[in-house]
């Protein structure tokens, strides 16, 4: 595991030691950049991935000797996905894992040339069922597609191919955000394991955990608002944890940076524009519009937010809710599709003025 | 003679002018070594490249000043060749991937490897990281986007990315989980008018504060363009007096003028006149998104409440058709026709009321 996060490659292995007596004489030192956390505290072994116990189980039995399927990990980010298949090729193959897999991502060029070449090569080598200091060890090898939403249609149809001659000695593991952009034939070839975003309960629990390891200084409440805005992706909420830590050092994190790091528009923006809605001036909603836009708040994350207030607030019946939330859901859609912030918030916020001042019942 | 805007460029946290708590939080993070990919977003204007050229100083020291600029090449996977110009120092470099369209993807892919996988060049470097900054990151095609997240992951440790953009609705969750995000806002008008003080005062002329505030007014709270303008007056006319004209640029002119004429008649002949407006702006490079916009501005003053809303909306739906499709006049003209439409009912039906 350290000799991967260190990344060794031919000229950089050792550079711990290298550098030290580089170092002797030249400028006090270069320093050693402690790992990130999210690697720090990356589950190591199948056991300690939390709150996906329906692929853990599996995967244990696998362990113990089960028949090994191929797999289909889905669900999104920070849930664990990626790291589940790490440590079980670890568990797996300890000192074997470079020769026994083959992890291929989005940043890897996965054409059909690819597929048909590279990784039909890796699967017809043939593994055996000890490892060379003669201890038994599963005889096949792995295959990880990781982000495999991103491969082509062409390319994910090649793999089909190559999967089924291959069964015999090459278990494939797919990873995606998507499901739904896998084809049918791959996805049936497959066990399902949908990994779910973790409770707040867990999220808690880690980031208390590694709050005491690491002695991060922050309010109360602070942890119980960084679970909320990182909708149990659990490396973004160690990702901000450690930011907020490094940014704020002894001063302690406060709510207000929670807020800030996570992106949120704070709820005054929020009620003012509001109030502007109600007022019935498009001139108003003009210029506090542009002022939004020049705050540089994301126009996405006020779409949730936007929602989240709508959905509760008593000053709207269920038709102009319903009427606002299709639009909510256009303009979101829109903006991913990459259309301008300021004239969809526009949109969005001239449907709502309507629907506030000329609309009820 | 270099402009205002780049002599008079902050190379120093300590020396940004605004947010400054920002940028202390900033210098911390430097120290404290363990440094996580960033996601610098903002509106343009508001000094996000300013203030990540002074993290990269506060990194490595001056050295990331000096400068050069490489073309280098690629191949894609269907043999094409494609270049791309990059700014590099011994420290890091910097890259605007969608320079090269739906190729961007290659360039990230390509680019990235070949960085992380070779060491720092000087050994006595304090990090052992580079830095790559991507450039308008918003552009980058969902395919790019995907290319990054686990080389974000794989290459940490020798790697840090600064990720810079306008609009951070645009990048995708996966991204985001593995970045800080440091949101620049513009500038206010107060902050702007300080700044221009300060500008003025490094070139030694004295600029009277309701002009530096009519200044700051006009600029949108981009300082960038406040800053220009302030030099653009400077050349009109020293000594500075309060009310002096300050010039706008031609293409703002040339397209409130436009949006006069539609205002003026709907016809088809009139539709003909303005495209051929439009095509000049689209020429000069202007951005469709600032042409939807600056249209939608003045002809909202011209409709009642009820129609600013409409209006709004078609402006909002077909400048969102214009980023599928490939031919930005099509859709621009659509919605000035679509307007003209309107407009003229509207006209009729309160001719009609009035008789
Ligand atoms: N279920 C989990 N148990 C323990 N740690 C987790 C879990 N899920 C995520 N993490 C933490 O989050 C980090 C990222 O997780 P991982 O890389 O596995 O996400 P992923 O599901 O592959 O996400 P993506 O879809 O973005 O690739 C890990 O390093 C770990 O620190
Ligand atoms: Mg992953």
């Amino acid at each position: 595991m350290e000799a991967f996060f260190k990344g060794v490659r031919p000229g950089t292995s050792g550079l711990k030691d290298k550098t030290g007596s580089q170092k002797d004489g030249s400028k006090p030192g270069r320093k050693q950049a402690p790992p990130p956390w999210v690697e720090k505290y990356r589950p190591k072994t199948v056991d300690e991935v939390a709150f996906q116990e329906e692929v853990v189980t599996v995967l244990k039995k696998t362990l113990q000797g089960a028949d090994f399927p191929n797999l289909l990990f889905y669900g999104p980010p920070g849930t664990g996905k990626t790291s589940t298949i790490l440590a079980l090729g670890r568990q797996m193959f300890g000192e074997m894992y470079r020769s026994r897999i083959l992890e291929l991502n989005a940043s890897d060029e996965r054409g059909i040339q690819v597929i048909r070449e590279k990784v039909k090569n890796f699967a017809q080598q043939t593994a055996s069922n000890r490892t060379p200091e003669g201890k038994p060890c599963p005889a096949f090898k792995i295959i990880i597609l990781d982000e495999a939403d991103s491969m082509t249609k062409a390319a994910q149809d090649a793999l089909r191919r190559t999967m089924e001659r291959q069964s015999k000695s090459t278990r494939f593991c797919l990873i995606c955000n998507y499901v739904s952009r896998i084809i049918g034939p791959l996805t049936s070839r497959c066990s399902k394991f949908r990994f779910k975003p973790l409770s707040k309960d867990i999220l808690i629990q880690r980031l208390q955990d590694i709050s005491e390891k690491e002695s991060v200084k922050a309010e109360p409440g602070v942890l119980e608002s960084l679970v909320d805005i990182s909708e149990g992706d659990l490396r973004k909420a160690i990702t901000f944890l450690q930011s907020a830590h490094r940014l704020k050092g002894d001063l302690g994190i406060n709510l207000d940076d929670i807020l800030e790091i996570g992106g949120v528009v704070p709820s005054k923006w929020l009620d003012k524009l509001f109030d502007i809605c109600k007022s019935d001036s498009y001139e108003k909603l003009e210029t506090f519009v542009t002022d939004m836009v020049a705050e540089g708040f994301s126009a996405g994350q006020l779409m949730g937010q936007l929602h989240d207030k709508i959905v509760f607030t008593e000053e709207l019946n269920d038709k102009q809710k319903s009427v606002i939330c299709n639009r909510l859901a256009v303009c979101d859609h829109r903006l991913m599709d990459g259309a301008d912030e300021f004239l969809q918030i526009m949109d969005m916020m001239t449907v709502i003025m309507h629907q506030l001042c000329h609309a009820s019942s | 003679m270099s402009l205002w805007v780049d002599k008079h460029r902050p190379t120093n946290l300590s020396k940004l002018d605004f947010h400054k708590k920002q940028a202390a939080h900033l210098k911390k993070l430097v120290h404290g070594g363990d440094f996580p990919h960033l996601l610098v977003y903002g509106p343009s204007g508001a000094g996000k490249k300013t203030r990540i050229l002074c993290l990269l100083r506060e990194l490595y020291g001056a050295g990331t000043e000096k400068l050069r600029i490489e073309h280098q090449h690629f191949q894609t996977p269907s043999k094409r060749k494609i270049e791309i110009v990059t700014i590099a120092s011994n420290y890091h470099i910097e890259v605007n991937p969608s320079d090269v369209g739906i190729y961007d993807r290659v360039v990230v892919q390509e680019l990235l490897k070949t960085v992380a996988q070779t060491q720092q060049l000087e050994t006595n470097s304090q990090r052992e990281f580079k830095v790559v900054i991507l450039n308008e990151v918003d552009k980058l095609t969902k395919d790019a986007q995907h290319a990054l997240r686990r080389t974000m992951e794989k290459y940490m440790s020798t790697c840090r990315l600064i990720l810079c953009c306008n609009s951070s609705s645009k990048v995708i969750p996966a991204i985001k989980s593995r970045c800080l995000g440091v949101r620049v806002p513009a500038p206010t008008v107060e902050q702007i008018v300080t700044v221009l003080q300060t500008v003025c005062k490094k070139e030694s002329l004295s600029i009277p504060p309701e002009l530096a505030e009519r200044i700051a007014e006009k600029s949108n709270r981009n300082l960038r363009r406040a800053i220009l303008m302030c030099e653009s007056c400077r050349v009109q006319q020293y000594p500075f007096v309060p009310d002096q004209d300050i010039p706008e640029p031609d293409w703002e002119v040339f397209l409130k003028e436009t949006a006069k004429l539609i205002v003026q008649e709907q016809s088809p002949r009139k539709l003909f006149e303005v495209r051929g407006r439009i095509y000049e702006l689209l020429i000069h490079l202007i951005p469709c998104e600032v042409i939807f916009k600056g249209l939608l501005k003045e002809l909202v003053n011209n409709c009642d409440g009820q129609l600013k809303g409409e209006v709004t909306q078609l402006a909002a739906y077909y400048e969102h058709r214009l980023q599928l499709g490939n031919k930005a006049i099509y859709h621009i003209e659509a919605f000035i026709a679509k307007f003209m439409s309107i407009y003229k009912k509207f006209l009729e039906e309160s001719m009609a009321d009035v008789f």
